[in-house]
């Protein structure tokens, strides 16, 4: 598995990307994975207020509907508008073109969050159960 | 994630093999993907797919009455069968609406050969079980651990099947079967499927479905074979909108709400259920499954309401993003009035009413 060093992760399987007061939140390659061919993904109007843990979307394999959260408390600011023509982008490439949103998130935002090797462990610990 | 008491298939080995997600699925563990749902299910619309069906239930029914039998209790007409044929049908309640949907093989005037759902299996046998009192000489006999189940579907089924074995597949019509031999072994092969594809279902002996299955992916592999999961079985069942039992159709349900008058022979004379049907039938259904298109944004599920008028009156029994189409269908229950292809509903999605239109099915109907 190569996930970003330089990227947080959330124990729900977002990915944060921080960037002085933005944070650009996706999903993992673990979780675009578990999910199998996304069809559809619905994102959160800009402007919206999320608490951490909050539902930021969903999203849709042929299969089945998941709930995405907020990896972290923020104000959307933008979301990726590609996804709506090309909603495959989060599993070809989760950390990249298939990004979900951009969130004005507060200093310090971030903390609780886990590095790459921490949520690889915690990957392979769950995969285990 | 416990799978003790899980059931595997004879497969189970093949399916680790070649990369399967495996899941929960009627007491057993089942591939659900190898490479992903859109993939494999346009192999099978444009080359060939491997399913392992050995889950399905298999149960004989026996005796100088069996046609009696199967005549009371399913609402297609057995009789119309003869050696060598199968036809669709409903194992029906008193009420008239559906204990199981099923094959009705007919190998003799006294032997019959039902495939039903794995779900329903024990639910099935023991429903048919306590119908044989009344049917002197019958016996119902749950086959299901004696027969793995495999069935090879898409245009280039018949020519990757045929490599394995002398019997003249050609010559076998849709719903037709013949006993022969298909790589050495004994096998039931039937010219059936639940994808809307030309293909087969074969049976053979337990012991014999792993060597079948490796002798099968390595005829296809000219063709482009690859082994297809249950994820796939459902979107190609639903572009061909053959009903799933348990979402589409289940025992509130009619043939005749679920629009399957050609399984519903109320000629035939006595079965169970018959009374109701032939009431429905002449005071008309009130209610018709049929498809829909998503009009704006979003994907129906499986128990969404559907809006019409401001009010609930129906409610989604299937639905996805169809992988041949490119687009959000749905099945569902609406009342008769809004049954028009072309009628505009809506479909709650999380609390969110969403445009849609009924259309015409089946969605998907294969070039012949």
């Amino acid at each position: 598995m190569s996930n970003p060093q330089e990227l947080l992760y959330a124990r729900t399987h977002e990915w944060v990307r921080l960037e002085g007061d933005t944070a650009t939140v996706g999903i993992s390659l673990y979780a675009q994975e578990q999910l199998g061919d996304v069809v559809f993904v619905e994102l959160p109007a800009a402007g919206k207020q999320l608490v951490g843990g909050d539902v930021l979307g969903n999203i849709e394999s042929v299969k089945a509907v998941s709930e995405v959260f907020a990896p972290l408390a923020g104000q959307v600011v933008e979301t990726n508008g590609e996804l709506e023509a090309h909603p495959e982008q989060v599993n070809a490439d989760p950390y990249g073109q298939g990004w979900l949103v951009k969130l004005k998130v507060a200093p310090g935002a971030g903390a609780g969050l886990m590095d790459a090797a921490t949520y690889e462990k915690f990957v392979a610990e769950e995969g285990a159960h | 994630m416990t799978a003790e008491n899980l059931k595997r298939t004879p497969l189970y080995e093949c399916h680790l093999e070649a990369g399967a997600r495996m899941v929960p699925f009627a007491g057993f563990e089942m591939p659900v993907q190898y490479r992903g749902v859109i993939e494999e299910h346009r192999t099978v619309r444009t080359a060939v797919g491997l399913f392992d069906v050995s889950h399905m239930g298999e149960i004989d029914v026996t005796g100088a009455r069996a046609l009696d039998f199967i005549q009371f209790v399913t609402c297609n007409d057995a009789s119309k069968l003869v050696p060598g044929r199968a036809h669709y049908s409903g194992l029906m309640t008193p009420r008239g609406t559906f204990v199981d949907d099923l094959l009705v093989h007919k190998f003799s005037d006294e032997h019959y050969f039902l495939v039903v759902n794995a779900a329903n299996k024990d639910k099935d046998y023991a429903y048919l079980c306590a119908q044989v009192p009344g049917f002197e000489g019958v016996s119902v006999r749950d086959r299901s651990d004696d027969w793995a189940q495999i069935a090879i579907q898409g245009p280039r089924a018949l020519e990757v099947t045929q490599k394995l074995t002398s019997v003249p597949l050609a010559d076998i019509k849709y719903y037709r079967f013949v006993e022969g031999e298909i790589d050495g072994v004994k096998a039931i092969i039937a010219r059936t499927g639940y994808t809307g594809e030309d293909g087969f279902e074969v049976y053979v002996a337990p012991a014999a479905a792993a060597p079948l299955w490796r002798s099968l992916m390595a005829a296809g592999a000219g063709a482009g074979i690859a082994p297809t999961g249950l994820g796939a079985r459902d979107t190609l069942r639903f572009e061909a909108c053959m009903p799933l039992y348990g979402n589409d159709i289940d025992d509130t349900t009619t043939p005749l709400d679920a629009g399957l008058d050609w399984i519903v022979k109320l000629d035939k004379g006595g079965f169970l259920g018959r009374d109701l049907l032939v009431r429905q039938r002449e005071q008309g259904i009130t209610r018709k499954l049929v498809g829909f298109e998503m009009k704006g944004r979003g994907i129906a599920r499986h128990g969404y309401p559907i809006v019409s008028g401001g009010a609930e009156v129906g409610v989604v029994t299937s639905g996805t993003h169809s992988p041949t189409l490119e687009k959000a269908l749905g099945m569902g229950y609406v009342p008769v009035a809004l049954s028009a292809v072309g009628t505009p509903i809506e479909i709650e999605i999380r609390g969110q009413r969403v445009a849609a239109e009924v259309a015409g099915t089946p969605f998907y109907r294969r070039a012949k």
